[in-house]
């Protein structure tokens, strides 16, 4: 491997795959530092996925639980999905951070600890009453001791940098004893760190400089005696990046935008974790991409709703707070049936909740959340890249039956990345659509009208007519209207036949779904059925029970409305299904409902993904009536 | 604009009368109610714009008014309460070239969709916003409405409203709009001049239509705005004019310290102590002061067009119309660092 040039003189070992968590202040820059690991990771050809778990202060006060940030990392030659249970290596910049993070580490990993900062005062603030290294409360535990501030500023303030300045790098110190220990390619972080700060030569010297120590580091220091390796994973051949689910999500609706032939139009209010996305759509206008940052999550979607009646493709995007204050709007575009895609990307709730941290429980809102009778399509994004994918297909079932659409992520998507194939984009699909541009009614009298509400047979999606064309001047609005005309219309049997024509719309999708993805031992008792992010972590489970020879298939769903119509039948055939989601049970209820079957729920609203372990340990319970034991 | 591209477009856009801007719907307001001449000023109007109706969008949020677009031969919306503003801010956005008409009551744009008026205009965003005030909700039976002045008894305050009324011009000069005027459903001469004005008017434009609703607040501005009274209680606004109204321009305004913009007779100031009339003053502090003129709207009370300045309008940067296409998908996705499993 390449990255044999760091000239270690210790030895190396091959392993398969390691989690490593780094956690500190929200001012210390974990974030940056997890995000450059995993960046180096997935160049040195690893399978990778990561969880960034970090607080909603920006600085909430230093060296306080509150303020911890954490990023996990779980680096793999094997084909990985989900960002690891318990970490196998602790990097922790203070008191806090090894207070906090502890429960999340196997209790014999590798603690590396920044000794520096375990002073007094730092312990007191993170509320130990006595030193943990200087006691028997991390026994079981590899602990390296790192002087990591000191000897960074000692290096670092040669440079000329004041001392609060050189503390500062001390984030790319642990970077580089990280690299070092896993045998990461130092030049490839010293040449994004020369891009990065580019515009400020001492703080770019000074990041090299403290990676250039931390690596020296763990080439000197006696507390570690050898070194890792994590091979390539056997990837298909293509072209890679890394990506993480909102930027995938961003390049889709842009993506969109260039197989659709149309304008976009996004209508956004700030609203973590959603903001990525406006942010990365706003820096292309050269790809017809308008960014419109709206005074409210209500002008955001009815500007929206405003410019896909003007013939753009238009999408809004938000979180669970911003949906609940979209719903009226919502409504409003489910009665003009105009194309617009709703992009939510779910965090803890109600109300704020937990803005930062993940959860599913935007399921019942996406389904059910608006007054009347207002059936739309939900898809779902399954992992980083997938929303990419799903950003189209809300598109093309947006543009294709003239709907709103809701597309479903989540915090944990949002943030994390993996390594991904880059799609040829010939084999994008055509979202091409035709205007309406002639008359399509004719009256007794043989003269022509444009009737805005008269539907195409097979998808009954309605005809789009965009000022600007002459002859189609048509008046819509959210009172309902005759069928065809589009006419005010009050009429009692017309009503009943609107409402029934807009679900049949809905409904009719299900003809041109693919059937769902359905994997593992289809005809073993367990089902297990998940939706949105869970994919990876059940996935993860499916294929460990499985080679320990417990029989169990698995049933994702992209699409939760309409459901594929395989779904019925697919449940009917296992004696126990589970439904693991991040909620208090919302597909659940929605299939025992829909097809009268034992779906069990397995919830969790901890504001962090599943760990593959608790899934394993539902599948045990389900075969064997209890858990299985330890195994 | 050159005068040869000025010949070209009036020659392009088709003659048109009224009757081209009516649709075929029945019009469903109350006999009597002051919407219906203010529709009707609106297509008399409109043919002298220069537009075509295929380019012209009406948003309607809800309430009587905003039924207007159901009755405009033109595209057209009727959206949710309040969010008109928002509305047509994605239609004026996805297409520059299209002239955008708001219409929307008191309630609609000053309660509901406050919020949505006041950004539209500090954008100045290209639209035409008419506020229609009648001070009451009309199509919900009669609540006191933001406008509403206070201590009125309606069915929600039958000990009389505690409410401070909003005043719509200085809520608008106030969000610094660009185009501020003030027009009245009697006055079907005033209004069109008013309308094509504002429509004229590149960016936001705000007009305020006193209108009188029949049924739950009749006789609202009868003091103003009857042709008896008119006289003495309008004050027209004359660009470059000293500001002076009444029998025998008996009366004018001036500006005062303490007071902000007052009436005076004539006869006890000088001439040149009368404000003249300026709508280009940048500064909206005058046309503020105007428009705190007869606050309940039972004293002398400015009609026409108290500020129109130029900013520029929203969206000046520039976003491609058409997409590239594929090839920028691929050059996207390829950007930054990637690497090759063979």
């Amino acid at each position: 491997m390449s990255t044999a040039k760091s000239s270690s003189v210790k030895p190396s070992e091959e392993i398969e795959n390691v989690v490593i968590r780094l956690a500190g202040d929200s001012g210390d820059g974990m974030q940056l530092t997890g995000n450059q690991f995993t960046a180096v990771s997935a160049l040195a050809g690893n399978d990778l996925a990561t969880l960034p778990d970090f607080p909603a202060e920006i600085r909430a006060p230093a060296g306080t639980m509150a303020g911890v940030s954490a990023f996990q990392v779980h680096i793999s030659s094997e084909d990985i999905s989900h960002p690891g249970d318990k970490a196998d290596v602790l990097v922790a910049m203070n008191p806090a951070a090894l207070r906090s993070e502890l429960s999340k580490v196997h209790s014999d990993a590798t603690l590396i600890i920044n000794t520096d900062e375990f002073g007094e005062r730092e312990l007191e603030k993170a509320g130990y009453d006595s030193n943990p290294l200087d006691d028997d409360s991390l026994e079981g535990y590899y602990v390296i001791d790192v002087p990591m501030t000191s000897l960074t500023v000692t290096a670092v303030k040669e440079l000329g940098a004041k001392r609060r300045d050189a503390e500062r790098s001390k984030n790319f110190f642990a970077l580089g004893l990280l690299c070092w220990m896993y045998s990461r390619n130092p030049d490839d972080v010293k040449d994004w760190i020369d891009e990065r700060f580019a515009s400020d030569d001492l703080i770019r010297r000074s990041n090299v400089t403290a990676f250039d120590v931390g690596h020296a580091f763990g080439e000197t220091t006696e507390q570690i005696s050898i070194t890792h390796v994590v091979e390539s994973a056997d990837h298909p051949p293509g072209t890679y990046r890394n990506v993480n689910g909102n930027t995938a999500l961003a390049w889709g609706m842009i993506a969109a935008t260039q197989l659709s032939g149309l304008q976009s139009f996004l209508g956004s209010y700030p609203i973590t974790p959603a903001s990525d996305i406006l942010h990365e759509l706003s820096k292309h206008p050269a790809a017809a991409f308008r960014t419109f940052q709206a005074e409210d999550e209500i002008a955001a979607v009815t500007s929206a709703i405003g410019a896909s009646f003007a013939g753009d493709l238009a999408w809004t995007t938000t979180s669970g707070p911003g949906m609940a204050l979209k719903g009226e709007a919502m409504g409003l575009a489910v009665s003009l049936e105009l194309p617009l895609v709703i992009v939510n990307i779910q965090r803890g709730g109600p109300s704020t909740g937990l803005p930062t941290k993940t959860e599913q429980s935007d399921l019942f809102q996406a389904m059910y959340g608006r007054h009347g009778e207002s059936p739309m399509p939900v898809i779902a994004a399954r992992r980083p890249a997938d929303c990419f994918e799903c950003a189209i297909e809300a598109a093309q079932v947006a543009l294709r039956y003239r709907t709103p659409v809701i597309l479903l992520s989540d915090g944990y998507l949002g943030n994390s990345s993996e390594p991904w194939r880059i799609p040829d984009v010939d084999d994008l699909p055509d979202l091409s659509v035709e205007f309406a541009t002639e008359s399509n009614h004719e009256n007794p009298d043989g003269s022509m009208d444009f009737w805005p509400y008269l539907r195409d047979e097979a998808t009954l999606a309605r005809p789009w007519a965009i000022p600007g064309t002459p002859g189609l001047e048509h008046r819509i609005g959210g009172i309902e209207k005759q069928d065809g005309t589009g006419d005010i219309s009050y009429d009692a049997v017309n009503h009943q036949l609107m409402t029934d024509l807009r679900a049949e719309k809905i409904a009719r999708i299900a003809d041109d779904l693919p059937p769902p993805e359905y994997t593992g031992d289809l005809d073993a008792e367990v089902l297990l059925v998940g939706w949105g992010s869970t994919w990876g972590t059940i996935a993860s489970a499916v294929e460990r029970l499985r080679k320990e020879g417990i029989l169990v298939a698995h049933l994702h769903l992209r699409y939760i409305n309409p459901l594929p119509k395989e779904v019925g039948e697919i449940l009917r055939s296992h004696r126990s299904v589970i439904v693991p989601e991040l909620n208090m049970g919302q597909l659940s209820r929605m299939l025992r409902a829909e097809f009268l079957v034992d779906a069990q729920p397995l919830n969790k609203v901890a504001g962090l993904p599943f760990t593959v372990g608790e899934i394993e340990a539902a599948v045990r319970k389900a075969v064997h009536g209890d858990d299985g034991g330890s195994k | 604009m050159t005068t040869t591209e000025t010949t070209t477009t009036a020659v392009d856009i088709p003659t048109t009368k009224r009757a081209d801007w009516q649709s075929d719907q029945e019009v469903r307001w109350c006999p009597g109610c002051g919407d219906y001449s203010i529709l009707s000023a609106m297509q008399f109007a409109l043919p002298e714009m220069g537009i075509r109706r295929e380019d012209t969008v009406v948003v309607g949020g809800i309430g009587c008014a905003a039924r207007f677009p159901y009755y405009m031969n033109t595209y057209g919306i009727h959206g949710i309460h309040g969010r008109a503003p928002a509305i047509a801010t994605g239609v004026a956005l996805a297409n520059p070239d299209l002239s955008v008409f708001v219409v929307g009551g008191d309630g609609d744009l000053l309660s509901i969709g406050g919020n949505h008026l006041l950004h539209a205009l500090r954008r100045n965003i290209n639209m035409t916003i008419l506020l229609v005030n009648n001070r009451i909700y009309g199509l919900t039976k009669g609540q006191y409405s933001p406008t509403s002045e206070q201590g009125k008894v309606t069915k929600s305050s039958p000990r009389g409203s505690e409410d401070s009324p909003l005043l719509p011009l200085s809520i608008a000069l106030g969000a610094d709009a660009t185009f501020v005027a003030r027009t009245h459903d009697m006055d079907r001469q005033h209004m069109m001049e008013v309308f094509k004005r504002a429509h004229a008017h590149p960016g936001a434009a705000f007009v305020e239509v006193l209108q009188n609703c029949n049924v739950f607040n009749n006789h609202a501005y009868e003091s103003i705005t009857a042709k008896a009274n008119r006289e003495g209680m309008i004050i027209p606004l004359r660009q470059g004019e000293p500001i002076r109204f009444g029998p025998d321009d008996s009366l004018g305004v001036v500006l005062d310290p303490r007071h902000g913009a007052v009436v005076v007779n004539t006869a006890d100031v000088s001439e040149d102590e009368l404000l003249v009339h300026n709508e280009a003053r940048d500064h909206p502090s005058v046309a503020f002061a105007l428009s705190r003129l007869s606050p309940n709207m039972d004293e002398p009370t400015p009609m026409g067009v108290f500020r129109a300045v130029d900013r520029p309008v929203y969206g000046r940067n520039p976003v491609e119309t058409e997409p590239p296409g594929r090839q920028l998908i691929s050059d996207l996705l390829h950007s930054g660092t990637t690497w090759e499993v063979d």
